[in-house]
């Protein structure tokens, strides 16, 4: 798995990854869902999860920003381990102000957006930095009006969600995750709900965050996305990891049987 | 519409073709709402003959309209209807949170609270606070207050008692349907962003609920201000309390129940715009644009506004 990380941007001797697996598993009741996933996410990485439905990507997305909890093995997220501490060789749970604390890091944005109804673009942006980092109002309308601009929304500071397309949500779900400066960004399956002609916009911010150097998870069906902007590929099947390297090597060749007929079927 | 408004009458011929000629045909006549209305009208002549030729004093109902025992009772009744659906509220709140709980004894006893208030009727509750000094003789908090219970327990606790534990049960459900309204992606999105629990329920599910549990609350209210009436039960004096007994010693008896019933439905319209103006405020966001209120289209018509929107823009 290590081996294909050969393209990652980071210089020289490797850094302690920004997310690393060991024998990850879930299950929801009887549904085994992660059957033992094994893999590290680089700092500056644009790591993509590939995957028929139901293979257990947007599951493992969730665990790592403790959404959901991991059954066995060991998931770490910059060194620290994910929902716990270890003392003296014992693992203690968080409490949820220290999940939610660890949380804070980490942004992400939904298939659906989730943006709130009942706010406008720029509070929703404004929200968390003021709420959970007690940033004041002015700061934090200064910063919002800027990730707006950024995403290219500028003009829809005022708009509540519900009067916003699709892709424009998304990018302002996009902001709003940036709002906290995260270390890293979590897209699960970020222009599955959008309409073919709105993907580009949101792509082009993602590909922008990606310039910048942000540790990027992203699960995704835009194999273009992924050949284009991804550092590291991997292909996920019924819960294990069936193949991963660089995307151009694994879209363009790849090994497993599985890959080959779930990737001419999407291709 | 196009926004040429100052080319000439007759436009030239390569111009847009000018709008299509409106069709003019006749309408077809109704006749079988004209005969519907004719009968409802004739109807409501016949109600209002027999009430005005009836053995009603009808002057006597604005002469106590402000009567100073009439307006004591109207006072009590609304004052009891606010504090009984406040504790109302606020214990519902609690109870609906409690029966979210992970923990199965607060959210079994919730159950259990919901299922015995709302289960009996409210004035047998009302009863049973009357006489709850059959079971606790005294009441006696040791270092601040000891009394009989009868003492303690007035005809306005019991009446404030009574309607508001009742009301408890109802506004629990309300409230629970309206949390789990909410979108459970609305929760992660905020846990995502590193929001607590409570900041979570206070800042994002709570105001969404809102939506959902404020048109069956004004309704709670209005039910309330009616059902305050059976606060006579246990001798506390209401409006209807107070029209009885002026109807008794005036000998207006039926005029003093028109009066009472005037009064509630005056009170009731109140809260109905009150209604009206706080399921919009928590509206927005919801629908893209709010219709306008009742009283901005009666600007906008005065104001002579324009008469056809559409089209333009």
């Amino acid at each position: 798995m290590t081996a294909s990380k050969t393209t990652s941007t980071t210089a020289g001797k490797k850094a302690v990854p920004m997310v690393r697996a060991e024998g990850v598993h879930k299950s929801f009741g009887s549904a085994h869902i992660l059957k033992g996933i094994d893999l590290e996410v680089a700092p500056k990485e644009v790591f993509c999860l590939i995957g028929p439905s139901g293979s257990g990507k947007s599951t493992f997305l969730r665990c790592i920003n403790h959404l959901e909890k991991v059954n066995a093995g060991r998931l770490s997220v910059d060194g620290e381990l994910v929902g716990y501490r270890e003392r003296d060789g014992k693992l203690y749970e968080l409490r949820d102000r220290e999940v939610a604390a660890r949380r804070r890091d980490i942004g992400m944005v939904f298939q659906r957006f989730n943006l709130f109804p009942h706010m406008t673009a720029v509070e929703n942006i404004m929200e968390a930095p003021i709420q959970v980092k007690g940033e004041s109002k002015a700061a934090a309308r200064e910063r919002a009006t800027k990730l707006l601009d950024r995403v290219g929304l500028a003009d829809k500071a005022a708009n509540y969600p519900s009067q916003l397309s699709g892709g424009q949500q998304q990018r302002v779900a996009i902001a709003r995750a940036l709002a906290m400066e995260p270390k890293l960004m979590l897209f699960d399956e970020p222009t599955s709900a959008l309409d073919p002609e709105l993907v580009g916009d949101v792509l082009d911010v993602m590909k922008d965050l990606a310039a910048d150097g942000m540790t990027m998870i992203v699960v995704t069906h835009e194999m273009g996305f992924a050949r284009e902007v991804g550092d590291s590929l991997v292909f996920m099947d019924d819960g294990v990891v069936v193949e991963s390297g660089h995307p151009r090597e694994v879209l363009g060749n790849p090994q497993h049987e599985r890959t080959k007929s779930f990737l001419s079927k999407v291709l | 519409m196009s926004v040429d408004v100052d080319k000439p009458a007759q436009p030239p011929a390569d111009a847009p073709p000018s709008p299509p000629e409106p069709i003019r045909a006749i309408p077809v006549r109704h006749y079988g709402r004209w005969i519907a209305a004719l009968a409802v009208l004739a109807v409501l002549f016949l109600l209002v003959r027999a009430f005005a030729a009836g053995n009603v004093n009808w002057g006597a109902i604005p002469e106590y309209l402000f009567n100073a025992d009439i307006l004591k009772g109207l006072r009590n009744t609304l004052l009891i209807t606010l504090l009984s659906m406040v504790i109302g509220i606020v214990l519902g709140v609690i109870l609906a949170v409690m029966r979210q709980s992970k923990n199965p004894v607060t959210s079994t006893v919730a159950w259990f609270y919901v299922w015995f208030f709302r289960g009996t009727p409210v004035y047998v509750q009302l009863f049973l606070w009357f006489n709850l000094g059959l079971v606790f003789q005294y009441i006696d908090i040791m270092p601040i207050y000891k009394d009989e219970w009868s003492d303690f327990m007035t005809p306005f606790l019991c009446a404030l008692l009574g309607l508001g534990l009742n009301e408890a049960a109802y506004m629990a459900e309300i409230c629970r349907a309206g949390l789990n309204a909410v979108d459970e992606g609305q929760t992660e999105a905020a846990h995502a962003l590193g929001m607590s629990h409570g900041k979570t329920l206070r800042r994002i599910i709570v105001p969404q609920a809102m939506r959902v549990i404020v048109p069956p609350t004004g309704n709670e209210v209005i039910n309330m201000l009616k059902t305050s009436s059976l606060v006579i039960a246990v001798q506390y004096y209401d409006l209807l309390q107070a029209a009885q007994n002026v109807g008794r010693d005036s000998g207006v008896v039926v005029e003093m129940l028109i009066l009472a019933a005037a009064w509630y439905l005056i009170a009731t319209t109140v809260l109905s715009i009150g209604q009206y103006y706080l399921e919009r405020y928590y509206a927005r966001g919801s629908s893209r644009q709010l219709p306008p209120t009742p009283f901005q289209r009666l600007k906008a018509k005065l104001s002579g506004g324009p008469n056809r929107a559409g089209g333009a823009a």
